[in-house]
């Protein structure tokens, strides 16, 4: 069913295009340690792809290698068509590749509107001089990412503290503030580490149903880690499993349902 | 009126006015501590590096003349021309970026994520480092710094006579403020309004907040860290040339100009380490404070206040209210 270049329809009806980014025989270690082995998957356009394993599994470091700040030993990482040299995590979000992290960065100082203002910073092109000169052109840009901003904000439903310094709100506010952040820079990839973790069950149901709207609503590509399985499995279009930094399973989430290697790994075998 | 009162109006004011020298000092602190968590002890031997550079610049100096002097036997010191001071300043700008440049990329650049405490004595040696560079450039001797070198007027005039007879129209005594310090304060207000200006409302601003705010955070969004502490440290390599031409104007371009650093600390103390309006409060605190209390109280206890007043209010505020006036707040979670 899986068409190399032309995409796959998914049962919902959903069109998923070509590859985006192709991972090709990763492997990553610190020291003695290997924390990813010959992993090779891709991700489509459209597509909401999953990341999933037990912990320790190498999935977050997979998505490390993803947005630069690991750059593996060995393996090639291809993105649009194009293989990606070693690049600096500032590079990478440079070429639309947004991320939210596992225990959320965010600017704490700074408003929430601020806060989504930065996820702009790689649309704004005018250089100090001509901001501190031409000021038509720089408040022009200014106005159009704000703009960009607050629908987002409006999208996310995060309105009524878009002028709250971010250290106040709670957690699963700031879960979504970081997404605001990432998604406002218009990415090409959005990746989400482990976008539930943490949440009670109300906010994993409003995080799933922000993923999908998102996906949905813009077109985001969109990778994700997480180690819920059932909130993995309700979301996403095709899914690789890892464990002990080695792929043990990819496709759809039933056939990773069905997989013995699969299971084994989450409920355990016994070595009898 | 009561005299006494009025003498102390006037000692207020020129309090305020050397609290701003202060505050020039103390900002260029805040700058670098807030973007990159560094205590930059050079920041002292910036100005005085600046200044001395400035004056070189400006007097036609041959940067390095002892050593080629040495090395080759010449007998050269000055290219023999006067610059004006706009296009010294200009210039002088250009090295303080240079500067910024070479110490991000061969010294903080290889310590990226250590300790404060390392970081802290990277920058004690780059103080020295700086001080025998700027000798060996410019030479040890005591140097005259004029900003109106080749135009006697460019101090706004008459500020200090208006005020004098203004005050004398009042209480029948007139203030005396020094010119230099007038020029100072509104040099201080542009540097500071401009200051907030660019990390308000300029991407680089932005970015630069981002970058003090979370390093990785920042890094996700497309910024540079390499990139935005060279911009850090050429600002505050800027404000250093504002301080150091101020104080060199005031007290000559001499070693001593690098223990200014020393005076901004209680500063700092008081303002707190990460907040650019509590630099400029916390100096004309200080600024004010020992003014006031030298006039007040100094007489009583023989004078000479000034000397330790500034470190004896910063260490009251060390014991009472840690973290300054504005600075962020000190909350230990368990």
């Amino acid at each position: 069913m899986l068409d190399q270049t032309e995409g796959y329809t998914t049962e919902d009806g959903r069109k998923i295009g070509g590859v985006v980014m192709e991972m090709k025989n990763i492997t990553l270690r610190f020291g003695g340690v290997v924390a990813i082995k010959d992993i090779s998957f891709d991700i489509r356009e459209g597509e909401i792809r999953a990341i999933i394993g037990p912990n320790g599994a190498g999935k977050s470091s997979m998505l490390n290698v993803i947005s630069g700040f690991y750059n593996p030993q060995e393996g090639e990482v291809w993105y649009r068509g194009r293989k990606r040299p070693p690049m600096k995590p500032y590079q990478v979000a440079q070429q639309g590749i947004a991320r939210t992290f596992q225990n959320i960065a965010l600017f704490e100082g700074m408003s929430v509107l601020d806060n989504v203002m930065t996820g702009r910073l790689t649309h704004m092109d005018s250089n100090i001089f001509r901001q501190a000169i031409w000021k038509g052109r720089a408040e022009r840009e200014e106005v159009e990412n704000r703009e960009k901003a607050e629908r987002v904000i409006d999208f996310l439903e995060i309105q009524h503290i878009r002028k709250t310094p971010v250290s106040r709100l709670p957690y699963g506010l700031k879960k979504r503030v970081e997404l605001a952040r990432a998604l406002v820079g218009e990415p090409s990839l959005l990746l989400l580490d482990e976008p539930m973790a943490g949440m009670n069950v109300e906010e994993k149901e409003d995080m799933s149903r922000f993923i999908l709207d998102v996906n949905d609503e813009f077109g985001t590509t969109i990778a994700l880690i997480e180690h819920d399985m059932g909130v993995v499995m309700d979301l996403s279009d095709r899914v690789v499993v890892m464990d002990y930094g080695k792929k043990i399973g990819d496709g759809t989430p039933d056939e990773v349902r069905s997989n013995q290697d699969v299971i084994d790994a989450y409920l355990g075998v016994s070595h009898d | 009126m009561p005299e006494q009162l009025i003498f102390a109006m006037e000692v207020f004011l020129n309090g305020l006015m050397a609290g701003v020298m202060y505050a020039l000092v103390a900002l260029g602190f805040v700058l670098i501590f807030k973007a990159s968590g560094i205590f930059n002890f050079a920041q002292g031997v910036m100005a005085l590096f600046a200044a001395m550079t400035f004056v070189g610049i400006q007097n036609g100096q041959v940067p390095f003349s002892h050593l080629i002097n040495a090395i080759f036997g010449t007998q050269i010191h000055y290219f023999g021309w006067e610059l004006h001071s706009i296009v010294a300043i200009l210039l002088t700008v250009v090295v303080m970026v240079g500067l910024a440049w070479a110490v991000q990329r061969f010294i903080f650049r290889h310590l990226v994520g250590q300790e404060p405490i390392i970081l802290f004595m990277a920058t004690i040696g780059l103080a020295y480092l700086l001080e025998g560079t700027a000798d060996l450039m410019w030479g040890a001797e005591i140097k005259k710094l004029d900003v109106c070198l080749t135009d006697t007027t460019c101090l706004p005039q008459g500020i200090n006579v208006a005020i004098d007879e203004a005050t004398f129209g009042w209480f029948g005594y007139g203030f005396f403020i020094d010119n230099l310090d007038i020029t100072a304060t509104i040099v201080a207000v542009i540097l500071v309004a401009a200051l907030v200006a660019f990390s308000q409302y300029t991407k680089q601003g932005r970015a630069m907040r981002a970058v003090a705010d979370d390093h990785q955070a920042a890094l996700s969004v497309g910024v540079s860290l390499n990139y935005i502490w060279i911009l850090v440290w050429s600002v505050a390599g800027f404000v250093a040339l504002v301080a150091g031409i101020m104080w060199g104007a005031k007290s000559g371009v001499q070693f001593s100009l690098s223990l200014i650093a020393l005076k901004a600390l209680p500063v700092l103390m008081l303002g707190g380490f990460t907040s650019i309006p509590g630099a400029i409060v916390g100096g004309l605190i200080i600024g004010v404070g020992e003014k006031l209390f030298e006039f007040a109280i100094g007489p009583m206890i023989g004078g000479a206040t000034e000397n330790w007043f500034a470190y004896v209010l910063a260490l009251l505020f060390l014991v009472f209210r840690p973290q300054g006036l504005f600075g962020e707040k000190i909350i230990e979670r368990v």
